[in-house]
């Protein structure tokens, strides 16, 4: 059964082969045998058991859509009422969260049955799910090797087979990284495509939620019900979403797909580049023509997000403080007590590491230096994009330097890591959506391949990625 | 600097006006003053993780019509800013406001100071959130946080540093509670906190043209403590500069019980606010067509209002200062010359006399008034078509006051119809005239005092509801 | 460079507590990020205009009708002191 795509568990939940309480009970039960991978922080089977018997009466009635009693799991930084919402943290280990966030309202109005929540780094800050307050999430593939960041749970989670589908999010890379990691598919959408409401805040004007799943196809019925616009999120885009999935299968003769020259240099590593070009050749069977681009300012895509993130996430932090939810140090002397305390207290390193850089980047005297400099920087890397994209249709790019590394190997120094975001950063910058999925393995470790698209063309790149996994079994691949 | 230095203040002043909109300036939570604790504070009131603002459009429409009222500017595109620091009525830790890009710009005020008209700039005014309100008594060693009125939208009038005395700061400030009384954008209500004042206050010797260094006299709620604290802290600055000190930048408290300023143990005692503009909120478009729209629906303002009932109603300058002080005052009065048809100056007089004392008394309002524009309409047209005399419509007036009936039907119940029948006037006359023959020689005789005391006592034996006119008529013929 | 000085009064700006143990390695740890962030000025960015969000809209408004009614009780479930329906913190000296 957790072999199944979305489509098939639909199909034998329609023919009675299996009711979703059978199923979810499987999927908890694989859950719970799994459990040293670390995936999940919270499991929530009664209520997944009460949502899978409400599912089955859906079904039973023909009232069911494709997600209807299907198993997934949210990452731990969406709000989900009266369950346990830590965002990795132990700021939010008391935080039962008093209402749910509109993606999980989407999601549950489609009948979905939520297994729990998510593992990910301290509020969604890292790229190896070693920052989490809750431990380490292991790579399926090798139990030595990272997850990835900050989607660590999510992208374990579906690798493992231990849920269907799962929802992400995606600032730096977070969704695409994991997914590379650990062999499966992942999509950021554009910038607005889905509500940030109740998507606990790090960088406002980078965070995006997608979806995370074994095919491109699965994550394409997974984002058709979290995407929309969202009255109570400023940000949100008011513009219609279209069917992810009518256009899946549409041939890729005369697509156009743009590769930047500032990503295939010889820096990329020989196996890498090997891996890649195979799937490049694919692509021109399937009637694809590559075009090399150039995107000049690439290579300041780190610093600028860097600086962005590590400010806008510097004061969204600053409300956890121990007044009215969350960690309160004990026996506080007097105010200022209070805050350091229970904030130095209950963050970790990396967090206190950004909360730092972006205090220091907005404060007097510097606000021109860094965050303005930052914002310029950033129109320019946007202004690149949109300079390749009025060329080819897609661009297409390494996703990670290398496979996942091991658990250990890179945190003792924070800008190694940093750097290692160098293919995901800038897309998130200039807000375009990108789709990360399964292209090889190196050293039995999984690889993945970056698909970018134009705003708003999430059906395009689901296509192009479709249509490749049509023709090629990296995805279906599994960890023993 | 010798003792014989003549001094000049400069005192800026910034207000900060609750507006009046049925909601807070960026959630649905409601602004309704009195509430018990913490009961209108909604999850985005609370800054719970997750959540996101999203702006009241009745805010940015009082905005607007503030700045067209005093012939501001409007920006076509204005930004929020988030200004960081960490207080406890604070939830977020940032108060959402507008810093580089506010929506009105520059303006001005005219106020009239011992008959002199002057002109003070406004330099701009913004939108940003109110706190939330800290309680410290009543709780042992810890201090207690209500968040109802964390973000009420405020719109913070900055003046520039125009004004030369207590008594101009007085004026301003009088002019500017008037206006946006006026305006119906704000209430106004300086004891609920809906109209605060922040003066800026400097000292420099006369004819210098760089200003002296100011302190900053914080949330005064009164027109009387503003000019006393003013004229103490100008004392202060003088007396510390002549005997050689220097005056700091500081924030100070006026204490009115012991009149005097003090410094205050400073909120943000590193004042490095961070401002960076707020990723959650895009920015603020005032169209062309919003801006007509507003600027025909202006309500007439109180210098047009009054030029109007000088001319129209033929009132004189003070009465027509008095009538428009206040917009529900105007509007009473015009309602009562409508619905009574009579002259306006009984109207006025009625007015601006009875009713007013009777409502200072009763420490009342005229939108509170026990007599609506209706009921005193018909007590003035009895007295003007001489039904009663101005004697007896004192006494209706208390009648209509303590009771819900109209004019005609307590005239009638307390039969206080002024007598006009000659007849009857007549026989009262010449029985008052038979029993006191004595005082009619001495008035034959020259002595007119005696002329009243006739009239006096005609009148004691008609219960007062004798006219006047008719009285005087013919007692004159009588005693002729 | 950022000195240990700095960034105790950087930490005090975000109320953020760091043991005295701790501080150098975060100033190690921050000057290189910065040395990092750096890199940015070798690119001329006159006369480029700020970008603060991807896309180029305006704020949507929201009609002034109250949504939110009283869930106080419910909220103060998970408040870590209150009292009388307040939310408690050490005593704040004005």
């Amino acid at each position: 059964m957790h072999n199944k795509t979305i489509t098939e568990l639909a199909q034998g939940l329609r023919a009675k082969e299996f009711s979703s309480v059978e199923l979810t009970q499987h999927f908890l039960n694989r859950v719970n045998k799994h459990a040293d991978l670390n995936a999940f922080i919270t499991v929530t089977a009664d209520l997944a058991l009460q949502a899978a018997q409400l599912a089955d009466v859906r079904i039973a009635k023909g009232e069911a859509g494709l997600l209807t009693g299907i198993p997934m799991a949210h990452k731990d930084i969406f709000c989900t009422q009266d369950v346990k919402t830590t965002c990795g943290s132990k700021m939010l280990d008391n935080f039962i969260a008093p209402y749910n966030a509109t993606v999980v309202d989407k999601l549950n109005a489609v009948g979905v049955v939520n297994l729990g929540k998510l593992n990910m780094d301290e509020f969604a800050m890292g790229s190896s799910n070693e920052t989490s307050f809750y431990g380490t999430v292991k790579n399926p593939w090798n139990k030595n090797a990272v997850a990835g960041g900050s989607s660590g749970g999510s992208a374990a989670a579906v690798a493992a087979k231990l849920a269907v589908c799962v929802t992400g999010t995606d600032t730096g890379g977070s969704i695409r990284q994991p997914a590379a990691f650990c062999g499966v598919s992942g999509i950021k959408p554009t910038y607005g495509r889905v509500s940030r409401f109740g998507m606990i805040a790090y960088a406002s004007s980078l965070d995006q939620g997608g979806s995370m799943a074994r095919s491109a196809e699965d994550c394409a019925i997974l984002l058709q019900s979290m995407a929309g616009f969202d009255a109570k999120d400023s940000t949100s885009v008011d513009t219609p979403v279209p069917d992810y999935c009518v256009d899946l299968n549409k041939p890729l003769t005369g697509l156009k797909i743009g590769l930047p020259k500032e990503f295939f240099t010889s820096d990329l590593n020989a196996d890498m580049a090997a891996t890649l070009q195979t799937a490049i050749e694919e692509y021109k069977k399937l009637g694809a023509e590559f075009k090399e681009v150039s995107m000049p300012n690439l290579k300041y895509a780190i610093p600028a997000y860097y600086v962005i993130a590590s400010a806008e996430c510097s004061s969204n932090l600053s409300r956890y403080d121990g007044v009215r939810f969350g960690y309160r140090c004990e026996n506080p002397a007097d105010l200022n007590d209070l805050y350091t305390r229970s904030r130095g207290e209950a963050f970790g390193k990396e967090v206190k590491r950004r909360i730092l850089m972006g205090t220091y980047a907005l404060s007097s005297g510097y606000y021109d230096a860094y965050y303005l400099k930052a914002q310029q920087v950033r129109r320019l890397i946007s202004e690149d994009f949109k300079n390749v994209l009025s060329e080819v249709d897609v661009i297409f790019s390494p996703v990670t330097p290398t496979p996942a590394f091991n658990i250990g190997e890179k945190t003792a120094n924070p800008i190694e890591m940093y750097l290692a975001d160098i293919y995901t950063i800038a897309i998130n910058l200039a807000g375009l959506p990108a789709i990360s999925i399964p292209a090889g393995f190196i050293n039995e470790m999984p690889v993945g391949l970056q698909l970018i698209g134009n705003y708003f063309d999430e059906a395009r790149l689901l296509n192009v990625a479709h249509v490749y996994q049509n023709t090629t079994d990296w995805h279906k691949q599994s960890p023993t | 600097m010798t003792i014989n230095t003549e001094w000049e203040t400069v005192i800026g002043l910034e207000i900060h006006t609750q507006l009046s909109t049925k909601t807070k300036i960026f959630s649905g939570a409601s602004t309704t003053y009195g509430a018990e604790p913490n009961t209108q504070a909604c999850i985005i009131s609370l800054g719970m993780p997750g959540v996101l603002p999203v702006l009241n459009e009745d805010a940015v429409r009082k905005a607007v019509i503030f700045g067209m009222a005093i012939e501001a500017e409007i920006a076509a595109h204005s930004v929020f800013a988030r200004k960081n620091y960490f207080y406890p009525d604070l939830p977020k830790g940032y108060q959402i406001s507008q810093f580089e890009l506010p929506i009105v710009g520059k303006g001005f005020l005219d106020i009239e100071v011992d008959g002199e008209i002057k002109r003070i700039g406004v330099t701009r005014a913004h939108l940003e959130e109110d706190a939330g309100k800290s309680l410290h008594e009543n709780f042992h060693g810890a201090t207690g946080i209500d968040l109802n009125r964390a973000g009420t939208p405020l719109l913070e009038i900055v003046s520039e540093p125009d004004m030369r005395s207590a008594k101009e700061a007085v004026a301003y400030m009088r002019k500017l509670h008037e206006l946006v009384r006026y305006l119906g954008i704000c209430d106004g209500n300086m004891q609920e906190g809906s109209f605060r004042c922040d003066a800026n206050v400097s000292v420099r010797p006369k004819g210098q043209e760089e200003f002296g260094t100011r302190a900053e006299i914080k949330n005064i709620n009164s027109f009387k403590f503003v000019e006393k604290a003013i004229n103490h802290e100008v004392e202060r600055q003088i007396e510390l500069i002549e005997n050689g000190g220097r005056v700091v930048q500081e924030t100070r408290l006026y204490d009115s019980v012991k009149d005097e300023t003090r410094s205050m143990r400073s909120k943000e005692e590193a004042n490095d606010y961070r401002y960076f503009p707020d990723p959650d909120l895009l920015p603020v478009f005032v169209s062309e067509e919003l801006k007509a729209e507003i600027k025909a629906a202006l309500p007439e303002l109180p210098e047009a209002k009054k030029l109007r009932f000088k001319t129209d109603y033929k009132l004189n300058d003070e009465s027509a200062t008095i009538l428009t002080s206040s917009r529900d005052l105007a509007d009473y009065f015009e309602s009562v010359v409508k619905i009574s048809g009579c002259e306006s100056a009984i109207c006025a007089n009625w007015i601006t006399g009875e009713l007013s004392a009777a409502l200072n008394r009763a420490d009342l309002e005229i939108a509170t008034s026990p007599i609506n524009a209706e009921r005193f309409a018909g007590l003035v047209a009895r007295i003007a078509d001489d039904t009663i005399s101005g004697k007896i419509g004192k006494q209706v007036f208390e009648f209509l006051w303590d009771g819900s009936e109209s004019a005609d039907e307590i005239i009638e119940k307390q039969g206080l119809k002024q007598i006009t029948d000659t007849g009857a006037i007549e026989a009262i006359i010449d029985t008052i005239l038979a029993a006191n023959e004595k005082q009619a020689e001495q008035y034959r005789g020259g002595n007119e005092k005696m002329f009243g005391f006739f009239v006096g006592q005609v009148m004691k034996a008609m219960q007062g509801k004798g006219n006047p006119a008719e009285i005087n008529k013919i007692l004159k013929a009588k005693l002729a | 460079m950022l000195s240990v000085i700095e960034v105790k009064e950087i930490a005090h700006l975000a109320r953020l507590g760091i043991e005295d143990e701790n501080v150098s390695a975060y100033a190690d740890d921050l000057n290189g990020i910065l040395m990092l962030m750096a890199q940015m000025s070798e690119l001329n960015t006159d006369g480029v205009k700020a970008m603060a969000h991807p896309m180029d809209q305006v704020q949507r408004l929201r009609l002034d009708n109250v949504t939110e009614n009283n869930q106080r009780d419910y909220f103060q479930t998970i408040a870590p002191q209150t009292e009388d329906g307040l939310y408690l913190v050490p005593k704040v000296i004005e």
